[in-house]
This record gives structure tokens, sequence and C-alpha cells, in this order.
């Protein structure tokens, strides 16, 4: 059964990627980008981390997939990208051997066993046990890791005012004119460039 | 057939190549940080089979900070190119060159 979930789960995930990579318009690639995360959902219930795969559906499919489409319709929705252009000469040709040589790398070290990765023998069984997975990951996050927890929540604050910082339009010094100061002196320095 | 742990984590590094190489190929920012997130999601995956192949649930919380990093990665970085293109439009990452010497 395992086999079963494992083999659609895979296949689920690698098509999601490879939509999101070879898509030209950036709206596919978002909506590729949900088949890879359910994917991965998916195969965290195949591993028994219940809670991982209703956070990664909740927070990955539903909060950072909409931020994304939100921010498409935001920018135009049109923007396809013509794909057959290449800017920089061999560079996707480099790009693929480059990743090639980074999966060689990786199957090498996992050809030699996957103890070698971990330098510990796995028994290969869900994690669980006796208690419940999320019993034991809230009892590992609230006592060995409340630093970084709380750290985390700090992270999430800053990066809140952060982007209400990015994105607040600059004040403006004449009312016909949107530009503050020093972004005027940047756009005079394009305006040279051009 | 058996699924064994190496099976996950030979997905997890495809995942990752793919990312890895759209990220290095793609010009609109908005399909890198897409590939981004591949990448973060196929490190996911394979802290969640150690987190198996061990017995030990501290490779489940790791994830857990992974995903929230990764919100509030996707926050900041989405309002800078929320910054990027109200400036200029329809830029790729080949246009933004003001740093260069």
């Amino acid at each position: 059964m395992e086999t079963f979930v494992f083999l659609v789960g895979a296949a689920v995930i690698l098509a999601g990627a490879l939509g999101v990579v070879l898509s030209a318009s950036a709206t596919r690639a978002a909506l590729s980008l949900i088949g890879t995360l359910f994917g991965i959902a998916v195969l965290f219930v195949a591993q028994e981390a219940h809670f991982l795969a209703a956070v990664q559906v909740i927070v990955y499919a539903g909060a950072i997939v909409v931020l994304f489409l939100f921010v498409l319709m935001l920018l135009g929705v049109d923007t396809t990208e013509d794909l057959s252009i290449e800017p920089i000469t061999a560079q996707r040709p480099a790009a693929i051997v480059a990743g090639l040589a980074f999966f060689g790398m990786v199957m090498l070290a996992l050809s030699a066993g996957a103890d070698s990765v971990t330098g510990m023998p796995g028994a290969f069984d869900p994690v669980a046990g006796t208690v419940p997975d999320i019993v034991a990951l809230g009892r590992s996050i609230f006592t060995t890791h409340v630093f970084a927890l709380e750290a985390t929540a700090l992270l999430l604050t800053i990066a809140v005012v952060g982007a209400v910082v990015l994105v607040r339009k600059a004040e403006t010094i004449d009312p016909d004119d949107d530009i503050s100061p020093q972004l005027q002196d940047a756009s005079t320095e394009d305006g040279e460039e051009a | 057939m058996v699924v064994t742990g190496t099976w996950y984590l030979v997905l997890s590094a495809m995942l990752f190549t793919i990312g890895g190489v759209g990220l290095l190929v793609r010009r609109n920012p908005l399909v890198m940080f897409m590939c981004i997130e591949l990448m973060l999601n196929a490190v996911n995956l394979s802290f969640v089979t150690f987190a198996r192949m061990l017995g030990d649930v501290d490779g489940q919380a790791v994830v857990f900070f992974v995903l929230v990093v990764a919100a509030a990665e996707v926050v900041v970085g989405l309002a800078i190119i929320v910054a990027i293109m109200r400036r200029r439009p329809r830029a790729t990452a080949d246009d933004l060159a003001l740093l260069k010497g």
C-alpha cells in the first residue's frame, strides 16, 4: 500500500515541479506548485507526520500559494515569459549540467547506503510509536526547541512589519510627483543609462 | 516492493535538483521564488524521512521551523518584488543591475 501511495505522490510531485520550471505563464507555475505541495503533504501522511501534512496544506498550499497568486494578479496576470530567449549564452546547458552534477553527488552518497548519510542505522518505522506524533512533536517544540519557537514568533512579527514598510508608498514632497528624493536620484540615473 | 527511506531521499534529491535548475534558468522573479519553495519542500521531505529513519521526532520539529521561516521569507520577498515591479513594470532578474559597478 505504501508503495502505491509513494509512486502516486512522487509522480504528482515531479509533474508539479516540472510544471513550475517549464510553464511560460507564472499563473500556471503557481498552480503547478500547488500539486507539488499537495504531493509532499501526501508523503508526510505516508510517513505518519500527520500534523505536518495538515500544516503543509494550510500554510503552503493555502496561504503561500494564495499570496503568490495575489501578487501575480496585482502585477498583471498576462506576464508570460518567452522561454525560447536565452539571455546569457550557454547559461541553460551550464545550469542543467550543474543540476545533474549535484544530483549525481547526492546519488553517490545515497548509493553507499542511507546509513552512511546519517551515520546511524534506522529501523524505518513511523516515529510516533506509542504516543501520537502530534504529542511527541508538541513536546519537542515546547521543551527542547522552545527558544527557537520564541525566535520564530519574533521573526514573523519582523517580517510583517518589514513587508508593510517595503510596500508603503514613499512620502511625497510634491503632490504631483509620487517619487521621494532618493528614488528620484535613482530614476534619473536610470534615465542617463538608457 | 517495500518502500525504504532511500526512495524518499532520491525523490527529495530529484525535487531539489529541479528546483535548483529552475532557479538558475528562469528570469521571472516570481517563478524563481516558486523554485526556492520547491527546494525548501525537498529538504522538508528529507527531514521527515530522516526523522522516521532515526526514530527521532526532532526532524519533524525542524520541518515546523522551516515552514515558519519560509512563510516569513515569502512575505518579505514578495514585498520586495512588488516594490520593484511598481517602479519598473515587467522587470526580470536580469534587469535589476542597479548595484553593478
